[in-house]
């Protein structure tokens, strides 16, 4: 069976309070803090994009996991602010982790879960021995339109996973995964368009609730496993509520998922979000145990899986960057007119 | 600011990545790569090296006044950097508030480094970030 052989997470450094976003549009900071569960969020560089940030969590990937670049069969980057239009990702990181160009390569879109599609469709692919090791990115620099709701969660960042089929190599094994998938209208952003909507009444309950909800419950189906069978458990984070609820709402308790509980802290980063709570998770998980991790891309679907962690981890480790420590080291606070301005917002004549 | 798309495609290992090279008859190493080493001439055996890019500033100078591709990342830092793999590596050093100075650890980050207007394309470069 297909597992994890290693990964690698990037938060860009920059982060905007709560507070600084609300003095500007003169709403109540606290009750936007209490409400979405959200403290701040990252912000990229001017110089920072997708791109890059697929890049530096590719590289921490291939240094975790301990194999040569040159190995990786696939690479597949999920993404909704790919810098091209046309143009993949895919290709700029594989230069950029020196993988050389004996491998198949695309770039993936489906809102916030583009990622996970990559991880299951290198399940296959590894466990067809169609290749030996693919690569799957979720990485993202979301915008919201200024004013909007969606401005205090909508932030950067993103994680790599390799996947590969050889047991001793394996930090966690994959051990089935399931989708829910349907048309729904909750969130798009048209070609060309700099930001995207959102459906209203649809983001809620018909969308991430609905599918998160009937994917895990598909998983549990599955697999014969409980909320109870698992000793964490991952969801889509939007903001930091979102992800509470659908936990409770499944039987699953705070202390299983608070360790890939990571969007308090620096924002929604679409498709990089359950990819980075499942790493979070991993630097903290030990062998035996069991994750759930299920994400959600609006337009909508979810795909969820059991992932059981393996003895590798342990010798693995060393070579990690712990996201937790990763998120709080370097940060640099910044204020609305900065933020702004690297988000290409105002710029000089 | 035009660039064909032929000479970046020509760079994009040692733009991407910092590849020079090393003489293995001496240990010298060499970025941007050399045909042969400076000492040890026909004796030479250059050999292809990827740096992992860890270093320390060791000279540096704050941009104010742009070229017109920097124009919205003014005021930037740019510098020399003593790899801890050997050579001394040109670049920019992304200051992130709490300024630069000589001797400081850098490690190298992969960012834009600069775009062709509003369709052309997205220059990407290793540059140096606090370690
Ligand atoms: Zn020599």
């Amino acid at each position: 069976m297909s597992g994890i052989i290693g990964y690698g997470s990037y938060v860009p450094n920059h982060r905007i309070t709560v507070e600084e976003i609300a003095r500007v549009w003169g709403e109540d900071p606290e009750s936007i803090k209490s409400g979405l569960n959200i403290k701040e969020k990252s912000v990229p560089s001017s110089d920072e994009d997708a791109a890059t940030i697929a890049a530096e969590a590719a590289r921490k990937a291939v240094y975790h996991s301990g194999i040569d670049a040159k190995e990786i069969g696939a690479i597949y980057v999920g993404s909704e602010s790919h810098p091209y239009a046309v143009k993949p990702t895919a290709t700029i990181v594989s230069e950029a982790i020196s993988a050389g160009h004996n491998l198949t390569a695309s770039d993936l879109e489906f809102a916030c879960k583009a990622g996970t599609a990559g991880m299951q469709m290198l399940m296959g692919m590894t466990d067809s021995n169609m290749i030996k090791y693919g690569m799957t990115i979720g990485a993202d620099t979301s915008q919201g339109r200024p004013g909007d709701a969606l401005e205090y969660t909508a932030s950067a960042g993103g994680a790599a996973f390799i996947i590969g089929k050889e047991k001793k190599e394996q930090i966690a094994e994959l051990i089935t995964t399931v989708s829910y998938t349907s048309d729904t209208p909750d969130f798009w952003r048209r070609e060309g368009a700099g930001f995207p909507s959102h459906g209203g009444r649809f983001t809620g309950e018909p969308g991430y609730f609905r599918h998160i909800t009937k994917a895990t419950e598909l998983l549990f189906e599955k697999t014969g496993m409980k909320a109870n069978d698992f000793d964490y458990a991952v969801f889509h984070q939007p903001n930091g509520k979102f992800p509470i609820l659908v936990a409770k709402k499944l039987g699953f308790e705070m202390k299983q998922i608070e360790h890939g509980l990571i969007t308090p802290v620096i924002g929604n980063t679409y498709s990089g979000a359950s990819l980075i709570g499942l790493a979070a998770t991993l630097d903290h998980a030990k062998p035996g145990e069991k994750i759930l991790v299920t994400s959600f891309g609006s337009g909508a679907g979810s795909d969820s899986f059991a992932i059981e962690v393996r003895e590798a981890i342990e010798e693995k480790r060393k070579r990690s960057e712990k996201v937790h420590e990763m998120i709080s080291k370097n940060k640099v606070y910044i204020d609305y007119s900065n933020y702004l301005k690297s988000r290409g917002s105002i710029k000089k004549k | 600011m035009e660039r064909s798309s032929a000479s970046l495609w020509r760079k994009i290992n040692s733009r991407y990545n910092m590849v020079g090279n090393e003489c293995t008859n001496c240990g010298k190493t060499y970025f941007p790569p050399r045909l042969i080493c400076k000492d040890c001439g026909r004796k030479s055996k250059m050999q292809s090296k990827k740096f992992n890019g860890a270093g320390e500033v060791y000279s540096y100078s704050k941009i104010h006044v742009p070229t017109e591709a920097f124009k919205d990342s003014a005021p930037y830092t740019v510098g020399i950097i003593k790899l801890d793999e050997g050579p001394l590596v040109e670049g920019h050093i992304i200051d992130d508030g709490k300024g630069v100075n000589i001797g400081m650890r850098v490690k190298s980050a992969f960012r834009r480094m600069d775009v062709d207007g509003e369709e052309g394309l997205i220059y990407y470069h290793f540059k140096f970030v606090p370690e």
